[in-house]
């Protein structure tokens, strides 16, 4: 993976010194929190309801094991033994002092990480396929572009105060693994005909209040030319993009307005004097960034373990495990390991402190010392060997993160919610929690099959709800109570689209039976090996509406059993919706 | 009192906002060194170009290349930032150094702070009016936070990759694990 070099250091050093003396200058009231604020938000810190909350950039999810030992020990010294993965691939600790902050960005830069730009209206970190590297169906591996794109957008001093926040995400491989469509700018690197590398461009892809896939701005743009064309593309929203209404200030909105013919005149035009300006990126630079991502030393190994073979036969829960968690790698003998950070009962994404150190402990035995955070927020260790498979189930086992669950109904994707995020209009962690409770049974999770269940609190739709199989959000009923609205047919990758809502929301208590009679639908009507986004797309959402609002769901207004620790009263439960961040 | 190429120094220069009940065509120019906004520059060029010194503003919302052909008649052109989180005062100061090949004084002014004035430097800026009530000899200190920049903007033409030899995996005495 990358390693900083003297300039990398120093520009990551000089950022935590002046971080520092931002954080003095506002204890002692030089600066006000309104001028505080989008500086710490540029340093990864928002203000949450019970503390602050510190996002780290893991760029496009690649951590080293020694920075894995890091996490663990910020856990452990300044919050409260865990962290929180989040499905942009970053990491979040919950429970942080502002004093605290500088010492933190001091120690991170020790391992070369940082928390630039992981908020604010900036150009946010780069995110990129988790398989990067090791998919067998990679085209180009994308890590090498979003490394120079990081380089980059870090400190570009014309674009640090957007209209509003932008995600650029880059995928190589023929399955979209990134979400380019629902990106502001979203990249796939491709190879043309005359067997040159390049990159389709999509903009003004995004979710949140107005989901929309990205619109195609340019079908080939050479690699050399991705950071002036980028550039264009950032210039015409920052000077176009509507600054007067935050919630239509993304530059989707700016896309749809003008369209994406005139949207694309305007960046040409800009583009025009600096296309194969200094900007212009040099195969030097390239290869430079590249060797940083070549293939480690593989062993020459059978294509497959005769042990695991065997041991499969005999454990059952091996077996469960090899089918869900562990995915083909290209190289004979080797597999991609999940490690499912979704065991019930747990909040999705989040590891203890000991845990990080059991995973970083696992990559330097079995994974060349690395690890990738996944956007549905899991950890992979992408180089082990089938013959180490067995060990590292059993140890993953020992420290809950071996639940055979990935891709199936309770790798459920999750956004913060009411218990952490200001914004929230309802709780997501402990629905989710009481969703997998009720479908913790692994059989009937097999039988389900694949199926994406994504949940937001709010409109913001930070847990990709709009993209789920099945989508739930919270929304705001004036009444103070929790409600939520589903949606089903939604998709990521490369048929991604966005869900469809059933009919009028339901209460906290209801939903896991609404999970239920969209499940019994699926199963009454699919034919065979089809999975449940499938049946959608057949049959369409009506038979799951009519279903689901056939009868009354009644649910005892029973008192929630502190579903997640400290809201105490939930039965008198009201959302605390204070200022923004 | 102003910062100018990296030092507090003194400052007559003027900034016209109209009032209310103002226009730019009504409005009436104090004699000496005013930096008038594009509006009455526009509404009574035909005066104010006969002036000895000439300065104007640009609001975030306006566009540089209204000033096309005309820069160098400037001694000074302004930015307005109404708010320091409004950004378009970058690409402003970009495009009138980069596009209209403004090459006198380009001044920040309104809500200006510490805490910006590095990425203003960069993108062709060199004044700043800081705010009224912040202490203009700390805002200087924004100008020297970094000493490196990865990207090429106004004040630097060529990308570091360009610019020095970075030390790749074989020199950084790391290996490929
Ligand atoms: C207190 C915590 C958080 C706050 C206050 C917050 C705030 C927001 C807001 C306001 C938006 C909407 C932006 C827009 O429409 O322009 C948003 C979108 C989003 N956030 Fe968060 N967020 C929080 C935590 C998270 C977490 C933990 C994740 C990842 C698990 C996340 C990932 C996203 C994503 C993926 C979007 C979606 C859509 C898009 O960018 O188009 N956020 N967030
Ligand atoms: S979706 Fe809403 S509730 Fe969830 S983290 Fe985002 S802003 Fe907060």
């Amino acid at each position: 993976m990358y390693k900083y070099d003297v300039y990398d250091h120093q520009i990551v050093d000089e950022r935590v010194a002046q971080y520092r003396d931002q954080v003095r200058r506002r204890l002692s009231d030089e600066l006000t929190e309104d001028e505080f604020r989008p500086l710490r938000l540029q340093n990864g810190l928002y203000m949450q309801i019970h503390a602050y909350m510190l996002r780290i950039a893991v760029p496009y999810g690649l951590v080293s094991s020694a920075q894995m030992r890091m996490f663990a020990h910020i856990a452990r010294k300044y919050d409260r033994g865990y962290g929180h993965f989040t499905t942009r691939q970053n990491l979040q600790f919950n429970w942080i002092k502002l004093e605290e902050t500088p010492d933190i960005l001091a120690d991170l830069a020790t391992v070369e990480m940082h928390g630039i730009q992981t908020s604010g209206n900036c150009i946010r970190n780069i995110t990129s396929d988790e398989y990067a590297g090791v998919a067998a169906d990679e085209i180009i591996d994308p890590r090498p572009y979003a490394e120079i794109l990081r380089q980059w957008s870090t400190f570009h001093p014309e674009f640090a105060y957007l209209p509003r926040k932008f995600k650029i995400a880059i995928n190589g491989a023929a399955e979209d693994r990134a979400a380019i469509a629902v990106h502001d700018i979203g990249l796939s690197v491709l190879k043309n005909e005359q067997g040159e590398i390049g990159f389709r461009v999509l903009v003004g892809g995004g979710t949140a209040r107005t989901p929309i896939i990205g619109s195609e701005i340019c079908d080939f743009l050479p690699w050399q030319h991705m950071l002036t064309y980028i550039e264009s593309i950032m210039r015409v929203y920052n000077q176009y993009g509507r600054r007067d209404n935050m919630y239509k200030s993304r530059i989707k909105i700016l896309v749809k307005a003008i369209g994406i013919e005139e949207f694309k005149r305007q960046v040409e035009a800009d583009w025009a004097d600096i296309k194969n300006g200094p900007g212009t990126l040099t195969v030097e630079e390239l290869n430079r960034v590249a060797a940083y991502f070549t293939a480690p030393v593989y062993e020459t190994l059978p294509a497959n373990d005769p042990g695991v073979a065997l041991y499969k036969t005999e454990n059952k829960a091996f077996a469960n495990w090899l089918q869900r968690n562990v995915k083909p790698h290209k190289i004979p003998g080797y597999a991609v390991v999940v490690l499912s950070l979704k065991k019930t009962g747990i909040a999705p994404g989040d590891a203890s402190a000991e845990q990080m150190d059991v995973v970083a402990d696992l990559a330097d035995r079995f994974s060349f010392g690395e690890l990738r955070v996944t956007h549905k927020q899991n950890l992979v260790l992408a180089d082990v060997k089938q013959s180490d498979l067995i060990s590292l189930w059993k140890e993953a086992a020992e420290h809950g993160m071996a639940s055979p669950n990935i891709g199936l109904l309770t790798d459920i994707i999750c956004c913060p919610g009411a218990d952490f995020c200001t914004l929230a209009f309802a709780r997501s962690i402990p629905l989710a929690k009481m969703i997998a409770e009720r479908f913790d049974n692994l059989d009937f999770q097999h039988d389900i099959g694949e199926i994406e269940l994504n949940m937001s609190g709010c409109v913001n739709a930070c847990g990709h709800n709009h993209v789920g199989h099945i989508g739930v959000i919270g929304v705001d009923k004036k009444d103070g109570g929790e409600w939520y609205q589903v949606s089903v047919g939604g998709a990521q990758g490369n048929d991604a689209a966005i869900g469809k809502i059933i009919g009028p929301s339901f209460n906290f208590q209801q939903m896991p039976e609404v999970i239920d009679r969209l499940l019994h639908v699926y199963v009454r009507e699919r034919l065979e090996e089809e999975l449940f986004i499938e049946t959608v797309n057949r049959i369409g959402v009506t038979p799951f509406k009519e279903y689901v609002y056939a009868t009354p769901i009644n649910v005892e207004d029973t008192v929630d059993k502190d579903a997640y620790g400290f809201i105490e009263k939930p039965d008198n439960y009201t959302v605390q919706r204070k200022s923004r961040f | 009192m102003i910062i100018k190429n990296k030092a507090v120094v003194s400052d007559d220069w003027t900034i016209l906002r109209l009032s209310e009940n103002e226009t730019p065509e009504s409005v009436t120019v104090p004699v000496g060194k005013i930096i008038v906004p594009l509006k009455v520059w526009q509404a009574q060029r035909a005066t104010l170009q006969n002036r000895a010194e000439r300065g104007v503003w640009l609001a975030s919302n306006e566009r540089p290349e209204e000033l096309k052909g005309e820069v160098e008649k400037f001694d000074v052109i302004a930015v307005d930032f109404p708010k320091f989180a409004d950004g378009r005062g970058y690409s402003i100061a970009y495009n009138l150094r980069a596009r209209l090949g403004y090459v006198g004084e380009l001044r920040a002014i309104g809500d200006v702070l510490r805490d910006q004035m590095f990425y203003m430097q960069r993108v062709g800026f060199d004044a700043f009016a800081p705010r009224p009530d912040k202490n203009i000899h700390d805002a200087l200190k924004g100008l020297t936070d970094f000493s490196e920049t990865y990207q090429t903007s106004l004040d630097q033409k060529l990308p570091l990759f360009r610019r020095v030899k970075r030390d790749g995996i074989a020199t950084a005495g790391s290996t490929n694990e």
